[in-house]
Protein backbone atom coordinates (compact mmCIF):
# COMPACT_ATOMS: atom_id res chain seq x y z
CA UNK A 1 0.00 0.00 0.00
CA UNK A 2 2.99 2.25 0.96
CA UNK A 3 5.08 1.95 -2.36
CA UNK A 4 1.86 2.34 -4.13
CA UNK A 5 0.89 5.31 -2.91
CA UNK A 6 4.21 6.52 -3.62
CA UNK A 7 4.39 5.75 -6.91
CA UNK A 8 1.33 7.35 -7.82
CA UNK A 9 2.76 10.52 -5.80
CA UNK A 10 5.90 10.77 -8.32
CA UNK A 11 3.97 9.63 -11.16
CA UNK A 12 1.53 12.98 -10.58
CA UNK A 13 4.61 14.83 -10.07
CA UNK A 14 6.55 14.07 -13.37
CA UNK A 15 3.14 14.23 -14.92
CA UNK A 16 3.02 17.14 -14.02
CA UNK A 17 6.63 18.53 -14.64
CA UNK A 18 6.51 16.63 -18.32
CA UNK A 19 2.94 18.19 -19.14
CA UNK A 20 4.15 21.90 -18.18
CA UNK A 21 7.57 20.93 -19.76
CA UNK A 22 5.39 20.08 -23.41
CA UNK A 23 3.35 22.76 -23.04
CA UNK A 24 6.35 25.54 -22.68
CA UNK A 25 7.91 23.37 -26.16
CA UNK A 26 4.53 23.94 -27.41
CA UNK A 27 5.33 27.67 -26.47
CA UNK A 28 7.99 28.10 -28.71
CA UNK A 29 6.64 26.68 -31.01
CA UNK A 30 4.34 29.41 -31.41
CA UNK A 31 6.78 32.36 -31.32
CA UNK A 32 9.37 30.82 -33.74
CA UNK A 33 6.46 29.79 -36.43
CA UNK A 34 7.81 30.21 -39.49
CA UNK A 35 4.25 29.21 -40.96
CA UNK A 36 0.90 30.25 -39.59
CA UNK A 37 -0.15 26.88 -40.09
CA UNK A 38 2.52 25.69 -37.24
CA UNK A 39 1.15 28.65 -34.77
CA UNK A 40 -2.03 27.52 -35.26
CA UNK A 41 -0.96 23.67 -34.44
CA UNK A 42 1.03 24.55 -31.33
CA UNK A 43 -1.66 26.62 -30.08
CA UNK A 44 -4.25 23.62 -30.28
CA UNK A 45 -1.57 21.86 -29.07
CA UNK A 46 -1.13 24.08 -26.07
CA UNK A 47 -5.03 23.91 -24.81
CA UNK A 48 -5.20 19.89 -25.19
CA UNK A 49 -1.94 20.37 -22.72
CA UNK A 50 -4.04 22.68 -20.72
CA UNK A 51 -7.06 20.12 -20.60
CA UNK A 52 -4.05 17.63 -19.41
CA UNK A 53 -2.97 20.07 -16.45
CA UNK A 54 -6.78 20.63 -15.32
CA UNK A 55 -7.22 17.25 -15.73
CA UNK A 56 -4.09 16.30 -13.64
CA UNK A 57 -4.74 19.32 -10.89
CA UNK A 58 -8.32 18.00 -10.05
CA UNK A 59 -6.90 14.25 -9.59
CA UNK A 60 -4.15 15.36 -7.58
CA UNK A 61 -6.66 17.71 -5.28
CA UNK A 62 -8.99 15.06 -5.07
CA UNK A 63 -12.37 17.15 -6.24
CA UNK A 64 -14.47 17.10 -9.13
CA UNK A 65 -14.93 21.05 -9.98
CA UNK A 66 -12.86 21.51 -12.42
CA UNK A 67 -14.43 18.78 -15.00
CA UNK A 68 -16.26 21.77 -16.76
CA UNK A 69 -13.60 23.73 -17.13
CA UNK A 70 -12.07 21.28 -18.68
CA UNK A 71 -14.62 20.50 -21.14
CA UNK A 72 -15.17 24.06 -21.78
CA UNK A 73 -11.71 24.66 -22.68
CA UNK A 74 -12.11 21.79 -25.14
CA UNK A 75 -15.10 23.16 -27.12
CA UNK A 76 -13.37 26.29 -27.32
CA UNK A 77 -10.12 25.27 -28.56
CA UNK A 78 -11.57 23.30 -31.23
CA UNK A 79 -14.26 26.62 -32.42
CA UNK A 80 -10.88 28.64 -32.17
CA UNK A 81 -8.44 25.95 -34.37
CA UNK A 82 -11.47 25.87 -36.72
CA UNK A 83 -11.95 30.18 -36.73
CA UNK A 84 -7.73 31.01 -37.60
CA UNK A 85 -7.67 27.78 -40.16
CA UNK A 86 -10.95 29.43 -41.59
CA UNK A 87 -9.45 33.33 -41.29
CA UNK A 88 -6.39 32.56 -43.31
CA UNK A 89 -8.18 29.83 -45.90
CA UNK A 90 -10.98 32.03 -46.81
CA UNK A 91 -10.36 35.84 -45.72
CA UNK A 92 -13.15 35.64 -42.99
CA UNK A 93 -14.84 33.73 -40.83
CA UNK A 94 -18.68 33.90 -41.13
CA UNK A 95 -19.39 34.62 -44.76
CA UNK B 1 -7.23 -3.62 0.01
CA UNK B 2 -5.57 -5.44 -2.63
CA UNK B 3 -8.42 -3.64 -5.00
CA UNK B 4 -7.04 -0.64 -4.00
CA UNK B 5 -3.24 -0.96 -4.67
CA UNK B 6 -4.05 -2.27 -8.05
CA UNK B 7 -6.04 0.56 -8.94
CA UNK B 8 -3.30 3.18 -7.47
CA UNK B 9 -0.57 1.19 -10.06
CA UNK B 10 -3.10 1.69 -12.87
CA UNK B 11 -3.39 5.33 -12.28
CA UNK B 12 0.15 5.46 -12.10
CA UNK B 13 0.63 3.60 -15.18
CA UNK B 14 -2.27 5.43 -17.19
CA UNK B 15 -0.41 9.20 -15.65
CA UNK B 16 2.96 7.65 -16.71
CA UNK B 17 1.80 6.30 -20.22
CA UNK B 18 0.31 9.96 -21.02
CA UNK B 19 2.76 12.16 -19.72
CA UNK B 20 5.16 10.27 -22.04
CA UNK B 21 3.06 10.51 -25.19
CA UNK B 22 2.43 14.11 -24.22
CA UNK B 23 6.37 14.75 -24.04
CA UNK B 24 6.63 12.48 -27.16
CA UNK B 25 4.00 14.97 -29.59
CA UNK B 26 5.87 18.00 -27.95
CA UNK B 27 9.36 16.92 -28.64
CA UNK B 28 7.72 15.96 -32.67
CA UNK B 29 6.71 19.61 -32.88
CA UNK B 30 9.74 21.15 -32.12
CA UNK B 31 12.07 19.00 -33.56
CA UNK B 32 10.38 17.94 -37.14
CA UNK B 33 11.53 20.43 -40.56
CA UNK B 34 8.73 20.71 -42.62
CA UNK B 35 4.87 21.72 -41.66
CA UNK B 36 3.54 18.74 -42.81
CA UNK B 37 5.68 16.40 -40.87
CA UNK B 38 5.07 18.76 -37.16
CA UNK B 39 0.77 18.03 -38.50
CA UNK B 40 1.59 15.00 -37.33
CA UNK B 41 3.19 14.37 -33.83
CA UNK B 42 0.83 16.54 -32.18
CA UNK B 43 -2.17 14.13 -32.53
CA UNK B 44 -0.26 11.40 -30.30
CA UNK B 45 -1.31 14.17 -27.67
CA UNK B 46 -5.22 14.70 -28.41
CA UNK B 47 -5.46 11.09 -28.49
CA UNK B 48 -2.93 8.84 -26.12
CA UNK B 49 -1.80 11.85 -24.20
CA UNK B 50 -4.63 13.32 -22.75
CA UNK B 51 -6.90 9.80 -22.92
CA UNK B 52 -4.87 8.17 -20.68
CA UNK B 53 -4.60 11.02 -18.10
CA UNK B 54 -8.59 10.95 -18.59
CA UNK B 55 -8.54 7.34 -17.53
CA UNK B 56 -6.48 7.79 -14.64
CA UNK B 57 -8.89 10.30 -13.45
CA UNK B 58 -11.91 8.02 -13.97
CA UNK B 59 -10.23 5.08 -12.21
CA UNK B 60 -9.11 7.21 -9.50
CA UNK B 61 -12.38 8.49 -8.99
CA UNK B 62 -14.33 5.40 -9.43
CA UNK B 63 -12.38 3.42 -6.87
CA UNK B 64 -11.78 6.34 -4.22
CA UNK B 65 -14.52 8.83 -4.95
CA UNK B 66 -18.39 8.39 -5.66
CA UNK B 67 -17.34 6.58 -9.12
CA UNK B 68 -18.72 9.38 -12.08
CA UNK B 69 -17.47 9.01 -15.81
CA UNK B 70 -18.40 12.37 -17.32
CA UNK B 71 -14.53 12.20 -18.24
CA UNK B 72 -15.52 10.38 -21.08
CA UNK B 73 -17.55 13.23 -22.26
CA UNK B 74 -14.45 15.43 -23.15
CA UNK B 75 -12.21 12.08 -24.27
CA UNK B 76 -15.33 11.68 -26.93
CA UNK B 77 -15.21 15.27 -27.99
CA UNK B 78 -11.41 15.36 -28.17
CA UNK B 79 -11.37 12.35 -30.59
CA UNK B 80 -14.76 13.38 -32.32
CA UNK B 81 -12.64 17.22 -33.46
CA UNK B 82 -8.96 15.88 -33.49
CA UNK B 83 -9.06 15.01 -37.14
CA UNK B 84 -11.21 17.93 -38.21
CA UNK B 85 -8.72 20.26 -36.83
CA UNK B 86 -5.67 18.49 -38.29
CA UNK B 87 -7.69 18.90 -41.84
CA UNK B 88 -7.97 22.15 -41.64
CA UNK B 89 -4.52 22.86 -40.67
CA UNK B 90 -3.41 20.56 -43.14
CA UNK B 91 -5.90 22.72 -45.64
CA UNK B 92 -4.16 25.98 -44.25
CA UNK B 93 -0.25 24.53 -45.44
CA UNK B 94 -1.37 23.71 -48.79
CA UNK B 95 -3.28 26.91 -48.86
CA UNK B 96 -0.10 28.36 -48.08
CA UNK B 97 2.26 26.59 -50.31
CA UNK B 98 4.46 25.38 -47.17
CA UNK B 99 4.10 21.85 -48.30
CA UNK B 100 5.37 19.85 -51.00
CA UNK B 101 3.19 20.51 -54.40
CA UNK B 102 0.32 17.20 -54.01
CA UNK B 103 0.45 14.78 -56.73
CA UNK B 104 -0.70 15.29 -60.25
CA UNK B 105 -4.48 14.50 -60.96
CA UNK B 106 -5.76 13.18 -64.22
CA UNK B 107 -6.88 16.13 -66.56
CA UNK B 108 -9.72 18.14 -65.86
CA UNK B 109 -9.63 17.70 -62.08
CA UNK B 110 -7.90 19.78 -59.69
CA UNK B 111 -7.49 19.51 -55.92
CA UNK B 112 -10.04 20.78 -53.69
CA UNK B 113 -8.13 23.48 -51.42
CA UNK B 114 -6.89 24.51 -54.55
CA UNK B 115 -10.03 24.93 -56.56
CA UNK B 116 -11.79 28.08 -55.91
CA UNK B 117 -15.03 29.68 -57.57
CA UNK B 118 -15.35 31.65 -60.52
CA UNK B 119 -16.52 34.62 -58.34
CA UNK B 120 -13.47 34.29 -55.64
CA UNK B 121 -11.07 34.29 -58.81
CA UNK B 122 -12.78 37.31 -60.06
CA UNK B 123 -11.77 38.84 -56.38
CA UNK B 124 -8.20 37.83 -56.38
CA UNK B 125 -7.88 39.26 -59.93
CA UNK B 126 -8.95 42.72 -58.67
CA UNK B 127 -7.31 42.47 -55.58
CA UNK B 128 -4.11 41.78 -57.84
CA UNK B 129 -4.77 44.45 -60.27
CA UNK B 130 -5.77 46.87 -57.94
CA UNK B 131 -2.68 46.30 -55.40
Amino acid sequence: MIFATELMNYAMIGAFVVVGLCQLMAMVRVVIGPEPGDRILALDTMVVNAIGLIVLMGLSQGTRIYFEASLIIAMLGFVSTVSYARFILRGDIIE
Amino acid sequence: MTYEIIALYAVSFCLIVGAAFTLVGAIGLLKFNDPMTRLHAPTKVGTVGVGALLLASIIYNGVFGDGAVQELLIMGFLFVTAPISANFIAKVNMHRRACETPPDLPAGEEWATYDLPASDIDVLDDKSTSA
